[in-house]
């Protein structure tokens, strides 16, 4: 377990929330691309009239020639962006997950994915974590809808950190990616250091007893109950930030080892990561599974913290699920 | 550029007749397909080909070309001849569109011609793709070495998406884009202006900002020098409405709207029986054949 948690040189106390820093993924995904902009002069930025909130403004500043604001028009921020990518530009479209990938889903299948053009989608709002504007803006099917897509590569980064180096790194992918960034500050746990490479799952702690596999601020919960539930239960933590494509053999192997997988996440249960993970494991090596995230329902405007605890997306609505699936599948 | 001679002019009708005997020979081949909006086009397409557009055919990705982007994604027969005829791949292969493994799909696939520049099918997305590639160029400092050009139909102007695009365009001052509509008044469930009327068009565009032209979108010369000086304008895009018959050269497909979305040999019957139809087609188009040389001689 020491080894693998230097490996990912994650924060110092990282585990005591008091002494940890909360930021916004939002704020690392803009932070990442306007430092971006300054080694590719290829990228290009579009904004949708979110560019303050949604964090484009950071390139925007810098980057005035390659930034290119919309308005409120998602549909044809797609089709610019596609225009863009067939020249040659590598054009990133930041905007709200609900508008982003929601509003304007044919436009990036027809335009985006089925030509394979290498746009990457960056969103913010994803999830409850969106708060008090309520379900029209809190997204929780965008994985759901990414993944079923060909060819994209589907990112959910764990923190701020990994959110900045996520940006980064979709730029040397190849084809269409989506990256979903929460609103919300939610505590940074990896560090400048912490390596990152897209479609590589990262077993932020082993076990033996149960995999717990998270994407987003969730992950952080999972390293807290497993610390915490140490004595009782040896939980292996998977950072599953990449949904798609899906690192099979690292889910495999930990299936294996501890023959019990929980997921958690901010996002549906109909589509999401979790159902990923059961896509693969029901046809290569099935272990009972528990899916805990948002259960198909619309949830409803309130704070971040007081959504989490209503809908068991915090830390302790997690635990609850995860023993609970423990004793029943005893 | 020179106004063409007449021998060039009847050169281009020579040929675009040519191109629709080929079309309608594709379409029988095929069994599926659109006719109408197809055959309406056919001037605009031979004089995008074989005079106006920048292009090297042996060498289709030639950073300099201009880039023809078709909107209207289910035309698509009439450019495949054309490109077959302008020499970017043998007119046998013509006869594979819409079969399996054939690189000439239903709709254009970038991925198997990238010559297409790009993907289409859904109505009203051309134009912000034609932005995009109108913003890169700008970026680029290569505005003026190449034209942006992107064919769309009527029936896309019901879609929100067009207006976006055209609001963008303004707003960017694309002069380096032309957008063609081809107006020919018909879409699959009618006349467009029953389904949903699209008129004044003119003057939506010129509210939104455009430079508006129209021309008769069969008459060659007028063709040449309506696109030629669509490039000459500043400061804004420019949009020409053509005015076009839809199913332009067999009689009993013109200006029906039953035919827009079949082969000859799958249409209406109401002048013509379907085993007649793929025959009596192509003898109306050599008719019209032996028409224009006559009428140049």
């Amino acid at each position: 377990m020491k080894q693998s948690m230097t490996n990912y040189n994650l924060a110092k106390n990282y585990l005591d929330e008091e002494k940890t820093e909360w930021k916004p993924m939002r704020d690392g995904a803009g932070i990442g691309i306007a430092e971006l902009g300054g080694e590719k002069e290829n990228v290009v930025v579009l904004a949708a009239d979110t560019a303050g909130s949604s964090r484009a403004k950071y390139f925007a500043e810098k980057f005035p020639a390659r930034f290119i604001q919309c308005g409120v028009q998602e549909q044809n921020m797609v089709g610019v962006s596609a225009g863009l990518a067939y020249q040659g530009k590598v054009p990133y479209a930041i905007t709200y997950a609900a508008f982003l990938v929601g509003r304007p889903w044919e436009p990036i299948r027809t335009t985006i994915a089925y030509p394979q053009n290498h746009v990457i989608f960056v969103s913010s709002h994803a999830g409850l974590a969106t708060g008090p504007d309520g379900p029209t803006h809190q997204m929780t099917e965008d994985i759901s809808i990414m993944r079923c897509l060909p060819n994209f590569t589907v990112i959910a980064p764990c923190d701020y950190e990994q959110a900045r180096k996520a940006v980064k790194a979709a730029y040397d992918l190849k084809g269409p990616v989506y990256i979903r960034n929460a609103r919300e500050k939610t505590p940074v746990f990896t560090t400048e250091d912490s390596p990152y490479e897209a479609g590589k799952a990262q077993v932020l702690r082993e076990g033996k007893d149960i995999t717990a596999i998270g994407h987003g601020y969730m992950v952080y919960w999972l390293l807290k109950i497993a610390e915490e539930l140490k004595d009782r239960i040896s939980i292996e933590v998977i950072n599953l930030h990449t949904i798609k494509p899906l690192d099979e053999q690292a889910i495999i192997e930990s299936a294996k080892k501890t023959g019990r997988v929980f997921t958690c996440e901010d996002h549906n249960v109909v589509g999401g990561m979790g159902s990923a993970v059961a896509e693969l494991l029901s046809q290569k090596y099935p272990v009972p599974m528990k899916l805990h995230g948002v259960y198909d329902i619309f949830a409803e405007s309130g704070s971040v913290k007081d959504l989490w605890k209503k809908y068991k997306l915090d830390e302790e609505g997690t635990k609850e699920a995860l023993l609970e699936f423990l004793n029943k599948s005893k | 550029m020179p106004t063409p001679s007449d021998s060039k002019i009847k050169e281009l009708e020579k040929k675009a007749n040519n191109i629709r005997e080929d079309l309608v020979k594709m379409l029988i081949e095929s069994g599926s397909g659109h006719s109408a909006g197809p055959l309406g086009q056919a001037d605009i397409f031979t004089v995008f080909y074989f005079h106006v557009l920048k292009h090297d055919p042996q060498n289709p990705m030639w950073p300099e070309r201009d880039r023809l982007i078709l909107d209207v994604g289910h035309c698509v027969p009439i450019r495949y001849v054309a490109m077959a005829h302008a020499g970017y791949f043998p007119k046998k292969e013509l006869m594979t569109l819409r079969k399996i493994g054939s690189r000439i799909e239903g709709h254009p696939n970038y991925l198997r011609m990238p010559a297409l520049e790009t993907t289409s099918g859904p109505l009203g997305e051309g134009l912000s793709q034609a932005c995009g590639f109108a913003m890169a160029a700008r970026m680029d400092g290569t505005d003026l070495d190449y034209h942006i050009w992107c064919i769309g139909s009527d029936g896309e102007q019901q879609e929100g998406m067009t207006w976006e695009a055209a609001m963008f365009a303004a707003k960017y001052r694309l002069s380096n884009l032309t957008y063609i509509i081809d107006r020919n008044n018909i879409q699959i469930d009618g006349y467009t202006e029953d389904i949903m009327p699209l008129e004044p068009l003119r003057e939506k565009y010129e509210a939104f900002g455009w430079h508006v032209m129209e021309m008769n979108g069969h008459d060659m010369r007028e063709i040449i020098s309506t696109l030629e000086e669509s490039k000459s304008i500043q400061e804004k895009p420019v949009l020409i409405i053509a005015n076009t018959t839809p199913g332009k050269g067999i009689e009993f497909i013109e200006n029906r709207f039953g035919w827009h979305g079949v082969p000859p040999g799958a249409g209406p019957e109401d002048v013509v029986p379907k085993e007649e139809q793929a025959k009596r087609a192509l003898e109306e188009l050599r008719t019209l054949r032996g028409r224009i040389e006559a009428e140049h001689d």
